[in-house]
């Protein structure tokens, strides 16, 4: 296929590699957002291809990773309801709750389904409408369209046995978050390229100048990432915090006006808590009250949940970036993807799986040249 | 309908409606995020073309 090779070619992979390794003079820290490049970053050793001075910090963008623990908890008490079909994306079904996870709903005879989109989810209430379907909405802005989508199609269709559980956030609220702590590390920010695909470029403007950080749009391709780190370290090296787009081909200043409108005429923001982060004001989407019919927290009652992490999982310090995956004690050992302590052991692009599925075995990556022509 | 190199799945345009047959979208959960703007898909190799000009420019030719 055109343009996807291309993209993953190993011998520029290291030639951006050599121009960042002449426009770096000093140490700089650097925080992906996306945990869709936190995933490729690992998989094709993209940080081992880096100068040492350049460290890259893996943020909190995978969606299944800060959903938090009362969220799995309500998603489970729902699935575990007679006469429900409970769908959502396959790797929420192994995130641990306080007591238990979807999978062993489905093991107990609950009807738990995995769907690609939260559009077959509408459709499958169509077709089952003696069953209550409930669609657990997770992710970022990124998601929000599909979400409002079937949430839209459901009341202009009248299907009254669907609703969602919504717990959808935001990136530039959590990435702010980080900046304000006292303890923040990231110099600069490469921007989840499909986030700004639907929300564009400009929200991220005033973060830039209030933090003095540069903050570059990425794709998610190798040589995608290694120009966002070329063009952020430019920044860092030149004294400059701009907002610049590496990912032009998909993303327009303005991001998608239709997508926008359409997040827009079916949720409202609200303050929401992230696993590892806390609650953060603005951060997350609900649906607004015209659409309380389809949201499965008022359809079925569901009380607060209150919630403790299990102790031993450090997934909060990960998500943060303040620890990579590799210094948590339990992490290869009491933690790994078949018994996961925490989220971002689950899904495929949490941090914790990345590391435990490309550097628990063979070493090398892109520097030898291995990962990079696999893809 | 879009063709993932090779695998045929319908796909929800009502946000990207300017697509053409033949074109490329960015797709995310069965929905069109974005129109890929193929002037723009060299971009990563012409950026790094003209780093590599600029250094030799600096350096006194190859």
């Amino acid at each position: 296929m055109k343009y996807l090779d291309e993209y993953r070619d190993g011998a520029k992979a290291r030639a951006y590699a050599r121009q960042i390794g002449r426009a770096t003079t000093r140490p700089w820290a650097i925080m992906e957002v996306c945990g869709g490049q936190t995933h490729a970053i690992v998989k094709f050793g993209i940080d081992e291809l880096l100068p040492q001075f350049i460290t890259l910090i893996h943020g909190p963008g995978c969606p299944v990773c800060v959903t938090p623990l009362e969220y799995i908890d309500k998603a489970i008490e729902i699935a575990a309801r007679p006469g429900t079909i409970f769908c959502s994306f396959g790797d929420m079904l192994r995130v641990p709750g306080s007591a238990t996870d979807l999978l062993a709903v489905k093991a107990g005879g609950g009807d738990v389904r995995m769907v690609y989109s939260p559009l077959d989810a509408v459709k499958l209430a169509t077709q089952n409408p003696s069953w209550e379907v409930v669609f657990f909405a997770v992710g970022f802005e990124t998601t929000a369209p599909a979400t409002a989508m079937a949430a839209y199609q459901a009341a202009e269709r009248g299907v009254k046995n669907f609703s969602m559980l919504v717990t959808h956030v935001l990136a530039p609220p959590a990435m702010e978050a980080l900046l304000a702590s006292p303890e923040c590390r990231v110099q600069g920010f490469l921007a989840a390229g499909h986030v700004c695909a639907v929300m564009g470029c400009a929200e991220y403007e005033p973060m830039a100048a209030k933090y003095r950080v540069p903050i570059v749009v990425t794709g998610f391709e190798p040589l995608d990432i290694l120009q966002g780190v070329l063009m952020c370290v430019r920044q860092l090296e030149e004294g400059r915090a701009e907002v610049e787009n590496q990912y032009a081909r998909a993303v327009r200043r303005g991001g998608n006006q239709h997508a926008q409108e359409l997040i827009r005429r079916v949720f409202e923001v609200v303050p929401r808590k992230w696993r590892g982060l806390g609650e953060i004001p603005a951060s997350g989407l609900r649906l607004r009250s015209h659409y309380e019919a389809w949201d499965a927290e008022k359809k079925f009652g569901l009380a607060g949940h209150d919630t403790a992490e299990n102790p031993e999982c450090r997934s909060g310090l990960v998500l943060q970036g303040r620890i990579k995956p590799a210094e948590c004690p339990a992490f290869g050992t009491r933690c790994s993807p078949e018994h996961p302590l925490g989220a971002p052991m689950v899904s495929s692009e949490g941090a914790c799986a990345a590391y435990y599925r490309y550097r628990s075995r063979a070493p090398g990556g892109v520097a030898d040249g291995g990962n990079m022509r696999k893809g | 309908m879009v063709d993932f190199g090779g695998i045929q799945k319908e796909v929800n345009l009502a946000c990207v409606p300017e697509a053409q047959v033949g074109d490329y979208v960015i797709v995310h959960v069965g929905f069109a995020l974005s129109r890929v703007e193929e002037s723009e898909a060299n971009a990563v190799f012409e950026y790094l073309r003209q780093m590599d000009e600029l250094l030799e420019l600096k350096e006194g030719g190859p």
